[in-house]
């Protein structure tokens, strides 16, 4: 009878060394892979996770955000091994201070658009309506309001908006909730906002892309896992997600 | 410094308040030592710095008053008056207190903003709406500020008690009469510090205002949101404009809490 | 000037019947507790209760507190602290209309009278208690009430400003016209001030009469401690004596059983040119004794003692309260 209570104890306390199994990225079984990106990637990047996920049996944990704050984290040494940027400036500011492993590759595109509600209260059909509605960008200071700038001035628009917002999700809400009759969103945005928005395109507005770049991490744990995630979304496959999503090619 | 005929604070209080001085000073004081003086000047030259700057202000201060003119009668119907229902509706005046900002904004959007239930009658009948205008940032800031504003004030009509309406009726003066002469005269201190809470709280709102108001130099932008959109180019200048902020917040309240608040102490 | 007639019942506290005239001073006395300043809260509507309080042609009981128009001077005065002495007197003509200048001049005049004019500017908290209560009461006579009302007014004063105050105060009564209730615990109020005695005990009028009536033949042992008698009572009847008729002796004299108690010294204290000891014997009695008496016979606290009184020295009265 002793016996069987010394083992029942031993295998009781034995139980929770069972559940440590995986949080050491050493790139074998049971590892972790975090990727910081734009949050204009959210969507695209979750749906690449879960594959990614699968096929490594590893873990990706995702950071969303502006890309400067993330260039800003990963110069400043903050963990991760994958950096996904809307910007040019952004990776500059995280390769400049830190060293890379492998190049940045530019792996998609976005272009702006304007976005109404459903119903398109205002009858917005250009640019050029915009002067008689209630309309909203994003702020100079973030990069979808560089690109909004550059399209307004391209198309000679002097209309002013009612609202600069802080980030392009924002001004996909101001619109989603009536709160405004247009907004200009990157096309995956609009894409992403489905039957909430009613999309117009704006001619010659891939004279103002947005590119996006990727690369691993100097601080990365796992190198090869880094790539690995970086060769994914260089891949067709990866192509593909991001088309559907409403990205342009790199 | 003289000694104190009660003894030296004891170490168990002492050392907690110092920590506590620590928590809230040392990251001002890094703040103000990392920032340099002329990138601090460079921004109050700057013309939108110092239209974030006036409009904070002069909004904070609207809605202080604004606050004033309402929540005085409402803590004095809190303080004063027996009605069903008197406690439940003290907890809902205070629920902006404790609502993140950003949620607090939203729920005025679905109530004033240009589609909101009253906001959407409002701008189809006058063709105003609050979204979008310096109204609609006092408006918010009146959202969150009037919660401290009212908690402060009732606290203190409760703590001066009705011995002196008592008086007061009984030498032939209406509730009115008591309430301008008696009432509010006695409870100065306390409507002082709220009003001053009130306004601080306006200064550094945020959250709600981006939301139902957005931002747009001179009418919505605010220093809050100047310095929140600044941080995403330039992160020496948000904090160098950070510091414009602080500077003015600590003059404001140093200045009157030594006018207002020294009111019956020493 | 009217009438008063009251019917009053606080509930759970106190319940009254009582009338005075015109420019009558009532004071009413009692121990803690027995409901006197709960009775002027009722008249004054402060304190909720039943019953009626005509005034005049008007019942009170009906009216707000604001209307009713009668001056209440406070056991801890309540002079309102932000306003000066002057400004606190006139506040309650400046509520009924009078213009600042006019109602300021009144003011200053009734601080004149009730002699502190210099310190009209000065505000509550620079005040002594005399002076304070001194505005109290100009405050509740500058508002010409119908009825005055004062709980305590010399409570927490010096025996002296106290003493002066009072002197005064019958000089201010004298000429007010209205009718006064001053509660008091001080039997000297009440034999100074008052025109009639209204005795509570426990939440109902146990006595009612003129000052000396009441002080000789008290009903109640709170008033006979008051005024220092000695009051038993039997069956229906009270049986009275003062403390100069009672002899004390260590051993049980002789003598009719009926006046002959037995007990405990439990205090001793000068009481004029004798000692006046405070003994249990049963009922708590007090007798006086020379000092001489004292030292001879060790009369201190805690030396058992025999009382004894003479019938002709005790006065017997009936029970009803009229």
């Amino acid at each position: 009878m002793e016996k069987h209570l010394i083992a029942a104890a031993t295998l009781v306390l034995l139980l929770p060394l069972a559940a440590c199994g995986d949080d050491d990225g050493d790139g074998s079984r049971g590892g972790e892979l975090t990727v910081l990106a734009a949050s204009s990637l959210t969507d695209v990047f979750e749906e690449l996770g879960d594959r990614f996920e699968a096929d490594h049996d590893v873990e990706v944990n995702f950071s969303f955000g502006s890309s400067t704050d993330l260039a800003e984290q990963v110069a400043d040494g903050a963990p991760g091994d994958v950096l996904a940027t809307a910007d040019e400036t952004s990776m500059r500011v995280a390769v400049d201070d830190a060293d890379l492993n492998g190049d940045v590759e530019t792996f998609a595109t976005n272009v702006l658009v304007i976005v109404t509600p459903p119903d398109n209260p205002a009858g917005i059909e250009s640019l050029a309506d915009l002067a008689n509605a209630t309309w909203v960008r994003c702020a100079d200071e973030v990069p979808c309001g560089r690109v909004a700038l550059g399209v307004l001035l391209d198309n000679a628009i002097t209309a002013e908006p009612a609202s600069l917002e802080e980030d392009v999700r924002s001004t996909l809400d101001k619109v989603v909730s009536g709160e405004a009759d247009a907004g200009l969103v990157y096309a995956t945005d609009a894409v992403a906002a489905g039957d909430d928005v009613a999309t117009i395109e704006i001619p010659g507005a891939e004279s103002q892309l947005t590119s996006y770049f990727v690369t691993s991490l100097e601080q990365s744990e796992d190198s090869e896992l880094a790539q690995a995630w970086v060769d994914l979304v260089l891949s067709d496959e990866g192509r593909q997600v991001l088309t559907d999503a409403g990205f342009g090619p790199p | 410094m003289s000694r104190d005929p009660l003894g030296r604070p004891p170490a168990l209080i002492l050392v907690p308040a110092c920590l506590a001085v620590l928590v809230l000073l040392l990251p001002l004081v890094v703040m103000v030592a990392s920032t340099d003086l002329p990138g601090l000047l460079d921004q109050l030259r700057t013309e939108t710095a110092r239209e974030a700057l006036w409009l904070s202000v002069s909004t904070s201060t609207v809605a202080m008053l604004v606050a004033l003119v309402l929540g005085l009668p409402l803590a004095w119907l809190l303080a004063r008056v027996q009605f069903t229902g008197r406690s439940l509706l003290r907890a809902l005046v205070t629920v902006p207190m404790v609502l993140p900002p950003v949620v607090a904004g939203i729920a005025l959007r679905t109530a004033f903003g240009r589609s909101g239930a009253i906001g959407e009658p409002l701008l189809d009948a006058t063709g105003f709406a609050f979204p979008y205008t310096t109204w609609g940032v006092i408006l918010a800031h009146v959202f969150v500020a009037m919660p401290f504003v009212v908690i402060s004030i009732e606290g203190a009509l409760r703590s001066a008690g009705t011995q002196y309406d008592a008086a007061a009726a009984t030498l032939g003066a209406s509730r009115w009469t008591t309430f301008r002469r008696v009432t509010v005269p006695l409870a100065l201190p306390g409507i002082a510090a709220g009003m001053v809470l009130g306004w601080a709280r306006s200064l550094g709102e945020f959250g709600a205002t981006i939301t139902f108001n957005g931002n747009y130099p001179g009418t919505t932008q605010t220093m809050p949101t100047l310095i929140y959109v600044t941080r995403q180019a330039d992160t020496d200048a948000a904090l160098a404009l950070s510091l414009v902020m602080l500077l003015v917040s600590v003059g404001v309240l140093f200045a009157l809490r030594e006018r207002w608040l020294g009111v019956g102490t020493t | 000037m009217n009438h008063l007639e009251l019917d009053v019942t606080v509930p759970g506290r106190v319940s009254v019947a009582m009338t005075a005239d015109p420019g009558e001073v009532v004071a009413v006395i009692g121990p803690n507790g027995a409901g006197k300043t709960s009775l002027l809260g009722a008249i004054a509507g402060l304190t909720p209760a039943e019953g009626q309080v005509r005034l005049g042609d008007r019942d009170l009981h009906s009216l707000p507190v604001r209307e009713r128009n009668v001056g209440v001077v406070f056991q801890d005065r309540v002079l309102f602290p932000h306003l000066s002495a002057v400004e606190n007197v006139a506040f309650g003509p400046r509520v009924r209309g009078v213009n600042r200048a006019e109602a300021r001049v009144a003011a200053q005049v009734w601080l004149e009278r009730l002699g502190i004019g210099d310190l009209a500017d000065k505000r509550p908290g620079e005040l002594s208690g005399g002076q304070a209560q001194r505005v109290a009461i100009a405050r509740g006579l500058a508002q010409r009430p119908d009825l005055l009302l004062l709980d305590e007014p010399f409570a927490g004063l010096d025996v002296s400003v106290a003493a002066a105050l009072r002197i005064e105060l019958t000089r201010h009564l004298a000429s007010y016209d209205g009718i006064t209730l001053l509660v008091t615990h001080d039997a000297i109020d009440a034999l100074t001030l008052a025109d009639r005695v209204l005795v509570i005990d426990d939440g109902a009028v146990a006595q009612v009469g003129t000052p000396s009536e009441v002080a000789a033949r008290p009903r109640t042992e709170h008033v006979a401690r008051l005024v220092g008698l000695n009051v038993i009572r039997e069956d229906d009847r009270f049986r009275c004596f003062g403390p100069g008729a009672v002899t004390v002796s260590l051993a049980r004299p002789e003598g009719s059983a009926r006046n002959l108690w037995q007990g405990t010294v439990l205090s001793a204290a000068p009481h004029g040119d004798a000692i006046r000891l405070l003994v249990a014997a049963g009922p708590e009695l007090i007798a006086d004794v020379t000092p001489g008496a004292t030292r001879e016979l060790g009369l201190e606290p805690g030396r058992e003692v025999w009382l004894s009184v003479k019938e002709t020295a005790v006065e017997t009265y009936s029970l009803a309260p009229g």
